[in-house]
């Protein structure tokens, strides 16, 4: 009995507080996916350029969970939000469900998803314009290929890797509408972010067929696409973070795509009290997804593809190109 | 030194627990080495693990999975066969519970589907169990490489049936649609809030009493029928049992059948009861875990439901540790269940002959009397 009133008195005291208050405590938490912080990929740009950078600005209060199992993500972030972490930031769209349970035990708290919509009142879901982003180094590929061919590998065969070819055929063919485009996807399990070797066949074989820019949005897979590159002297272009340095000479740009910058300015809006649920799309206008261009790449990129490719830039942002998403229609119309 | 005059506590308390204070003693010297206080670090397990009603749900809920896969590994383990498949068995056994739950989930009622998908479970893994149990039993190809071989063909069936049959088109993550409801096994804190008792929203489900059903079952199977008796005699020594008239075939297959069975209904725990759809890789290494909690628990159900609960504990306290102490990675406790299975499965009797002449030592006076009355 007498728990029972504690229980109501805190309950109570909550709701007060709640009212009062209106925005949760900032206390920002962060979720990997199974792959871990430390993944070299889409895990460890949220972690060194959201994770770190936030701690270096504000000192070290985002709290991390590596979950081990399906059981332990949701589990993960259950913990976090009854210890009143907030905003907690779910890596990937594997969480998808898993946010979508948690977010609505706990209506007071803010939660955030990349890559992924659920739509509820206090997630702040947080998309990419990958198809952007793909376009225009798609379009600096058919500029840098002389046989015209150009090549995709991409991760997993998901929709949202699809968005990234698709977009990236349509860069390539609106630079010259002859290149031709292959496009091979290295599986069908999250197994395909790490395969490296597998990546490496592939991009051997579409050497063969003569490309010579080959674009990887694949994860760890990545890099053997950007040593088979290396090796057989064509270009690569990387993805997710700045992978130029991998392969400096060969790898031509990388699509960027900056998750980490996505988390860091979701907590940083929790803490400045701005903090919205709802639809985010991080796109070219926002600085969301670009093209590298830096000490490694810049004797790659000429003038004129510079010039060319920052024109295509603002057109994309003006809307005067207009750029098909794979995921809109699930299929992709050039 | 007789060993009839050792009793049976010493074998089967005394000295598994001089195991685990051992590999908990090396665990702490570990915890220490990367500046945890291990005093901290245990309290902080044993609070994650039963301090709490939360705690307490998710210790049990996964030591209910390795229930099934430890008395799986045990059963076999009396005919001296080696099941180390209790991974793809249990993942294969997924794809049982995920046929049935989708596609008579919505036509037939719950009480129907209970029995439906147990037997859907036992089905799909004995079926899986009993291809290397027949090539083991007619061809002679050895259990432990065809089992575990039977592991990485389950996962590739797995992920064709996931990505190419199951997925719900526009979907990325290779999982399956969410069962209907008329196919979920209630969760513990649902049945005991219908009795007034309340408990926190954990993934504890029914299926922990069936697997103590089961280790029940299990037990009267191997020690109180003829066929649990021919799968043992046929263990202790194959060639007395055939000339006792034992089929080595039929009870190789039958024992196995039951593994497989046992470990199947791995999926009703994790997927009819908590996930309430079939994903990738769901099984995450519970089945391998099996094996270390069956030799934990020296092949006993009331053993494996223990060192069940012990490795439940480890999970979840492990888990509990990866948050309260950021700065440790949580998979310290894969070195923590690493030597808890050193000592408990290769370093089993370091200290049992010292144990025993302590044992004797201490009570050494009934022994000499009983050679006195004896001369």
């Amino acid at each position: 009995m007498k728990g029972i009133f504690k229980i109501a008195a805190v309950s109570v005291l909550t709701v007060s507080a709640s009212l009062a208050l209106a925005a949760p405590k900032f206390a920002p938490a962060v979720v990997y996916d199974q792959a871990g912080k430390n993944d070299k990929s889409f895990n460890e740009a949220v972690y060194r350029n959201g994770v770190l950078r936030f701690a270096a600005d504000f000192g070290p209060v985002v709290a991390e969970f590596e979950p081990q199992s399906e059981t332990q993500m949701e589990q993960g972030l259950r913990r976090l939000a009854q210890k009143g972490r907030s905003p907690i930031i779910a890596i990937g769209f594997t969480f998808g469900s898993a946010v979508e349970k948690v977010a609505k035990e706990f209506p007071d708290l803010q939660f955030a998803i990349i890559d992924m919509v659920v739509d509820l009142p206090n997630v702040q879901s947080i998309v990419f314009a990958e198809h952007q982003g793909s376009f225009l180094v798609g379009a600096l590929a058919a500029m840098a290929s002389e046989t015209d061919k150009v090549g995709f590998i991409g991760g997993m065969d998901i929709p949202l890797i699809r968005k990234f070819a698709c977009g990236y055929a349509q860069g390539a063919k609106y630079v010259n509408y002859e290149v031709e485009v292959f496009e091979n996807m290295t599986g069908t399990t999250p197994a395909a972010w790490g395969n490296p070797t597998k990546g490496a066949e592939l991009a051997q074989a579409q050497i063969s067929k003569g490309a010579d820019v080959i674009f990887a949005a694949a994860g760890g897979t990545g890099i053997g696409v950007y040593q088979a590159a290396a090796d057989a002297g064509v270009y690569a272009i990387g993805v997710d973070s700045n992978q130029n340095y991998m392969q400096p000479g060969t790898m031509l740009t990388s699509m960027l795509k900056r998750v980490g910058v996505a988390a860091y300015d979701s907590w940083k809006e929790a803490r400045d009290g701005t903090w919205k649920g709802g639809f985010k799309v991080m796109d070219l206008t926002n600085g969301g997804v670009d093209w590298a261009l830096d000490d490694y790449n810049s004797s790659l990129i000429t003038a004129d593809m510079k010039s060319w490719v920052e024109e295509i830039k603002a057109d994309i942002k003006s809307g005067e190109i207009v750029v098909h998403d794979y995921m809109s229609t699930n299929s992709c119309e050039m | 030194m007789s060993s009839q005059r050792i009793p049976g506590w010493i074998n089967y308390a005394v000295v598994p627990l001089a195991n685990i204070l051992m590999a908990f003693f090396v665990s702490a010297l570990v915890f220490v080495y990367v500046g945890v206080d291990p005093i901290d670090a245990a309290k902080v397990m044993w609070e994650g693990a039963f301090g709490y009603s939360e705690g307490w749900g998710y210790t049990l809920y996964y030591a209910t999975g390795f229930i099934f896969t430890g008395l799986a590994v045990s059963i076999a383990f009396h005919c001296q066969l080696f099941n180390i498949g209790g991974e793809g068995q249990a993942y294969f056994a997924g794809l049982g519970v995920a046929l049935v739950s989708l596609y008579l989930g919505d036509v037939l009622p719950f009480w129907l589907m209970m029995p439906l998908l147990i037997i859907a479970a036992g089905l799909f893994g004995a079926g899986w169990a009993f291809i290397p149990a027949y090539l083991q039993a007619k061809r002679g190809s050895h259990i432990v490489i065809t089992t575990i071989m039977f592991n990485f063909i389950a996962a590739s069936i797995m992920a064709y049936f996931l990505v190419e049959v199951l997925k719900p088109p526009m979907s990325m993550a290779p999982e399956s649609a969410v069962f209907p409801v008329s196919s979920w096994i209630p969760k513990m804190h649902d049945f005991l809030g219908a009795f007034g008792y309340e408990m926190t929203a954990t993934p504890l489900n029914l299926t922990f009493i069936f697997g103590l059903i089961c280790a029940v079952l299990v037990w009267f199977f191997l020690w109180n029928t003829r066929w649990g008796y021919e799968i043992r005699a046929q263990g202790f020594n194959p060639s007395a049992a055939k000339y006792a008239g034992i089929d080595p075939i039929k009870i190789t297959l039958l024992t196995m059948a039951v593994s497989g069975m046992l470990a199947g209904f791995f999926a009703l725990n994790t997927l009819s009861g908590d996930m309430h759809q079939l994903k990738l890789n769901y099984v995450a290494g519970f089945g391998f875990t099996g094996i270390a909690v069956s030799l934990m628990g020296r092949n006993h159900p009331v053993g494996i439901v223990l060192a069940s609960i012990l490795f439940g504990f480890l999970y979840q306290g492990g888990a509990e540790l990866a948050f309260e102490f950021p700065g440790i990675d949580s998979k310290i406790i894969v070195v923590l269940q690493g030597l808890i299975i050193l000592f408990s499965g290769a370093l089993e009797y370091m200290f049992k002959p010292s144990i025993e002449k302590l044992y004797l030592k201490a009570t050494g006076w009934r022994a000499d009397k009983e050679e006195a009355q004896n001369a």
